[in-house]
């Protein structure tokens, strides 16, 4: 609170957290409330804490009231998933959840690398946890304010690397996790202990949610810009021997206030691995003593980097955890695509990426994808990887297992041969009709504008292109649109801001185009653009250097300046 | 006399009580006053009823006419109200009672008995009547020779034990030597000429000996009009029903929902109708008109043919879709429709009653023309079939908050038979076909045997599984509107929680204003087991008890083959829990509760 005028009221937020009795609340009494399915005042909040958003099926809300009915309130929920991986029995049990106990039946890969259910009913919910738990599943603290999921590059080729960034991520994970056993006791039934402290996080735990990764360079598959903590790993002849730390990512921001803006993470340095609990640690406690908690819309980490300065940040972490970061070793970013399809690891195991559109595993007419899933589960020795880009890897497959786990896959639709690189570049967030924050369609509209999209690269003849093109019902970044080539951003029914400038490597925020305009707009402006790109691009440029280039639109260099000029 | 006119020594008041009643009725309007006065009609009515069932009549006093019913939906009620309002007309004294109200052992004392009993389900006496049809079996029985009686039965002559209920009281009484002074009838759904006609005959049957006994005893018999009491002042009413504005038909049930569910909201302005928590609305509805055109194909009948129904002359067309019956299937119309047509299939059912039922069951009335269509003459067709009858609905307002609304909870009754969609005759109708807007014929019904407590500090538990929530919304809305402190505790069911929670949003609403106290909900199908209205008593046994114990009153709306059933064994076995009583006085506690009108049920 150094700068912060202490007299400046709390949000909200911080008084629930507060007075939550480490995450508790009254989550219990409202579990045994037959008269509504949702879940009253503070336990509305404070549910994320362990995994979970009220929501409900927008799509009836109105035609509900009118039958004098509440809205259909039901759970999304978020499992904890480090790195994203997923043993086939685990997957066995997931899928026979989402089959019977849920109202959409689907699986939902996401972009944080782990998978939701959506549409679980409120007496489903501890039956749901329990039966994550006995596969050794939990939720604990993927949504509200606290460190969520921690991701890590799924590189599947070079094994080794990976199992230990594997293992850091799953070890920041633990580390940052609340230590209240709120969520064994209200979920599994667990004993009931009395929790006095969180060592790390805080009685009142974070100013603002707070994203982790682990990245293997040269692919940006996670997204380090996205998130407010990155440890690029660096290896020395295959092996992991540090990290470079990046900090103060991060895509949310609010329409209209240009206090709000994404921005890009800072790179305070390199730390040799036996810093790497103490430096998570301490990024995060920085940011929890220095955070602004009475406006949450200036709470995460990119804001107080701004405020206080980068350099004043990285110093008091450097005094917290007694660690000097040295120089920042050299590494580059090449990609952020899953290359879908075989690849063989260089332990001889084989791999195999599948493209899943918008990460939604779902019996579809003539591509029953999560029966396929579920036969392959039933025989697959390996295990599953879900990649930040929201597609599925069946990882670790013996030589002699390549041919019966394929032919799956293509009876089920899981190989598809007729997908482009732009159905495959292209990604949505959830939105409607279960995100409550959600202005516009993402998921539901991403088919159609992907096609449209192939029809205009096929008009000015580069059907082989693509543009790195991603959809949000809303601001909050979810799909992490401020990092696409071309991002539309929900604003209303059938109308996005539409974003252009971002690059393949996702190393630049793109810049506000059009605003709040329908598809006509910006499909017709597309078709110019994409015309211009083809007769006028530089050899191997892409879109979003093209009309950086051109001057299109303006490089968002500094986010704090740039972004709204 | 006009109430200006009104003084001490022109009426039984006196000045002071003269002054009160017109400080009153200045601040009334006309739809008040008329309230007020039925008010107090049946408030005296009620008092004198309760003080005569008590009172056995002292020596010398003249016997008098004593009316027992048992009623299940209130029909018996009414013609046994009819049969007193005509008797005391003629000048005899006449005794109403409730047969859940009567004491046995005030048999030996009775010279004159009529009985006006009905028949539902299996040929099962209603719940009312239950206790005194078994009494007479029973060796306590009295000896009844000189008795008198007459019974008149109601019932569905759909259904195989068509008014066994009325067979055996007369049967029972017969036994005990008791004469039949004039011949039982059994009426069908369509009973309101019939049962005019046996009043008439029944009451000229007793009338010489009546009036011989009491004239004999010096009685003095104050011949007091039936209608005095009753409450409405609206002209509308079964006869001349007001066609009333349908405003609003909203489907209340989810879209995933088994039930479709209609709140339906009529408008009432203009005609007067006024209605107390409670009551029933009458609606009468049109038939379909494309079955109706199927119908007059079927029978190669000309849509334009005049027939006759009583006086009036008609098309064939319009008395099909206005006036007569085509849904609710009965015994009686296979037997004249095969008389008519000469079926052999039909005839041959005639002759069986058990093969009939079954071949009525699945059927409605257009089934069985469908699937035996023969040339008819119009007037033929028009013979076979009998009355529309109008449907009652539990009233779901209150005017305390709607004013001159009415609002119904209709559940639409559908299902497939014979490759076709089937649908109720009057549910059909609102949820189908009437559009909003529209005119639909309604009268109010009252029924003062489900009403809230006089006493608003009186707590009540309503348990309204289904569509049997309507009147506890009436009631909600009547003691929100009136502030009344009195605790509230609903019990709700339905098959699923996020389909069929009527009014579940209103329900939540009186949660957080503190209106209701308690809501428990069972939605059966939600999880392996079914859970019930029942099993929710069950589970709160000891507060259910502790509010029976703190004076609360009992209500049942809905189904009353089984819910209603199932839920007065759970109240039996509450009490038994908490109290210690056996089964005899747990029921006793009940029959109790009963008679200060504390357990009430609207069950159909």
């Amino acid at each position: 609170m150094s700068e912060q005028d202490k007299n400046v009221k709390l949000s909200d937020n911080e008084r629930l957290k507060r007075e939550s009795n480490f995450l508790r609340g009254t989550i219990e009494q409202d579990l045994k409330d037959e008269i509504t399915g949702g879940f009253t005042a503070d336990n509305f909040q404070l549910i994320r804490f362990h995994g979970m958003y009220q929501q409900d099926d927008r799509d009836i809300r109105p035609e509900r009231a009118k039958q004098k009915l509440e809205p259909l309130h039901n759970v999304m929920l978020r499992a904890r998933m480090p790195g994203g991986i997923i043993k086939p029995e685990q997957w066995l049990a997931i899928d026979k959840f989402a089959e019977e106990k849920t109202s959409y039946g689907s699986i939902r890969l996401t972009t944080r690398q782990t998978f939701q259910f959506h549409g679980v009913l409120k007496p489903n919910i501890k039956g749901m946890h329990q039966m994550l738990n006995s596969v050794g599943i939990d939720s604990i603290a993927t949504a509200g304010d606290v460190n969520r999921n921690v991701l890590c590059t799924t590189n599947p080729v070079e094994s080794e690397l990976h199992q230990e960034a594997y293992e850091w991520a799953a070890k920041i994970s633990e580390h940052l996790l609340p230590k209240t056993k709120a969520y064994a006791e209200i979920w599994l039934d667990g004993e009931k202990s009395e929790t006095t402290e969180e060592p790390i996080l805080g009685s009142t735990y974070l100013p603002r949610k707070f994203k982790t990764t682990v990245t293997i360079p040269p692919n940006n598959e996670v997204d380090v810009h996205a998130n407010d903590l990155n440890f690029v790993a660096i290896a020395e002849n295959g092996k992991l021997v540090g990290f470079n730390v990046l900090v103060g990512g991060g895509l949310a921001m609010t329409h209209g206030d240009t206090a709000t803006y994404p921005r890009k993470a800072d790179d305070f340095g390199f730390i040799p691995l036996e810093h790497t609990l103490k430096i998570a640690e301490h990024v995060v406690s920085v940011q929890r003593d220095w955070g602004n908690r009475s406006n949450r819309k200036n709470a995460k980490t990119k804001y107080t980097l701004d405020r206080v300065g980068s350099d004043v940040f990285k110093a008091e972490v450097e005094k917290r955890a007694g660690v000097q970061f040295e120089q920042s070793r050299p590494y580059e970013f090449t990609h952020r695509g899953d290359r879908i399809g075989w690849v063989e690891g260089i332990d001889g195991k084989h791999h195999l990426t599948l493209f899943i559109q918008s990460g939604r595993i779902l019996d579809y007419p003539n591509q029953p994808l999560k029966t396929g899933c579920r036969k392959i589960a039933e025989i697959h020795q390996g295990d599953f990887r879900m990649t930040a880009n929201q597609n599925l890897i069946i990882a670790g497959v013996p030589a002699d297992q390549k041919a019966v786990i394929e032919e799956i896959a293509r009876n089920h639709g899981l190989i598809d041969d007729s997908h482009t690189e732009q159905r495959k570049n292209s990604m949505a967030c959830v939105a409607l009709p279960t995100c409550p924050l959600a202005m516009a369609e993402a998921e539901r509209y991403l088919p159609s504008l992907i096609e449209k999209t192939e029809a205009l690269l096929a008009k000015h003849g580069i059907s082989d292109d693509n543009i790195i093109m991603r959809v949000v019902g809303c601001p909050n970044g979810c799909g992490r649109a401020m990092l696409a080539e071309a991002g539309l951003v929900g604003k209303g029914p059938g109308k996005y801001n539409v974003y252009l400038g971002g690059n393949r490597e996702g190393t630049r925020i793109p810049k506000l185009y059009l605003e709040n305009v329908g598809e006509d707009v910006y499909l017709e402006a597309f078709d110019k653009l994409i015309g211009q790109w083809a007769s006028e691009r530089n050899e191997g440029e892409c879109f979003g250097d093209f009309v950086i280039r051109k001057g299109i639109v303006a490089e968002v260099k500094v986010s704090v300046t740039d972004f709204h000029a | 006399m006009l109430l200006s006119q009104l003084n001490a020594a022109a009426s039984p008041l006196s000045q002071e009580q003269v002054q009160k009643l017109q400080g009153l009725v200045a601040e009334l309007n006309p739809i008040q006053q008329a309230w007020v006065s039925g008010y107090l009609a049946a408030n005296a009515n009620a008092g004198a009823l309760t003080g005569g069932v008590a009172a056995t009549p002292a020596a010398g006093e003249a016997p008098p006419l004593t009316i027992l019913y048992g009623s299940q939906t209130g029909n018996a009620k009414g013609v046994a109200s009819k049969l007193k309002e005509q008797a005391e007309s003629r000048g005899l004294t006449v005794k109403l009672v409730n047969m859940a109200d009567y004491k046995p052992t005030a048999l030996k004392k009775e010279k004159f008995i009529t009985v006006v009993v009905s028949t539902y389900g299996e040929g099962e006496p209603p719940e009312d009547a239950e206790s005194l049809h078994e009494f007479l079996t029973t060796k306590k029985a009295p000896k009844l020779d000189g008795v008198k009686v007459a019974v008149i039965g109601l019932g569905d002559s759909s259904y195989e034990f068509f008014c066994q209920t009325a067979k055996d009281f007369e049967e029972r009484f017969n036994k005990l030597g008791a004469e039949t002074i004039f011949q039982r009838a059994d009426l069908d759904v369509d009973y309101d000429d019939e049962a005019a006609k046996w009043i008439d005959g029944a009451l000229d049957a007793f009338e010489p000996d009546l009036k011989a006994q009491q004239q004999a005893s010096g009685g003095q018999v104050v011949a007091m009009p039936f209608g005095a009491a009753a409450p409405a002042a609206s002209q509308y009413t079964k006869q001349n029903p007001f066609a009333a504005e349908l405003s609003v038909v909203q489907k209340i049930t989810g879209r995933d929902s088994t039930k479709d569910v209609r709140h339906v909201e009529i408008s009432l302005e203009g005609s007067d109708i006024t209605y107390t928590p409670g009551d029933s609305l009458g609606v009468y509805f049109l038939n379909d008109e494309a079955l109706v055109d199927e119908v007059l194909t079927l029978t190669q009948i000309d849509a334009s043919s005049t027939v006759k129904l009583g006086d009036e002359e008609l098309t064939i067309r319009d008395a099909l879709i206005e006036k007569l019956e085509l849904t609710q299937s009965y015994p009686g119309f296979v037997e004249k429709y095969a008389t008519a047509t000469g079926s052999p299939d039909l005839l041959k059912l005639v002759e069986d009653k058990a093969a009939m039922r079954e071949y009525i069951e699945p059927r409605q009335i257009f089934d069985i023309i469908r699937q035996n269509p023969a040339q008819l003459e119009a007037q033929t067709l028009v013979d076979c079939l009998r009355k529309l009858q109008a449907r009652l609905y539990s009233i779901a307002s209150s005017q305390a908050e709607v004013e001159e609304e009415v609002h119904l909870t209709v559940g639409l009754v559908e299902f497939d038979a014979f490759g076709s969609e089937h649908l109720g005759g009057c549910s059909g109708y609102l949820a189908r076909r009437a559009e909003e807007g529209c005119k639909v014929k309604v009268f109010s019904e009252h029924n003062d045997n489900f009403r809230l407590p006089a006493n608003d500090e009186t707590p009540i538990i309503m348990v309204g599984p289904g569509t049997g929530i309507a009147p506890f919304r009436a009631f909600l809305q009547e003691r929100d509107a009136r502030e009344a402190s009195g605790k509230n505790w609903l019990f709700f069911g339905n098959p699923h929680f996020t389909q069929d929670f009527l009014y579940q949003v209103e329900i939540q609403g009186y949660l957080k204003s503190g209106l209701l106290t308690k809501v428990d909900v069972a939605f059966s199908r939600d999880q392996a087991e079914k859970v019930y209205v029942q099993d929710k008593l069950r589970k709160n046994s000891q507060e259910v008890f502790a509010w029976l114990e703190a004076g609360a009153h009992f209500y049942i709306c809905g189904d009353a083959n089984r819910m209603a059933k199932d839920v007065h064994q759970a109240l039996v076995d509450i009490i038994k829990e908490n109290s210690g009583k056996d089964d005899e006085q747990a029921e006793q506690y009940l029959k109790d509760l009963r008679s200060a009108n504390r357990y009430q049920k609207d069950v159909y």
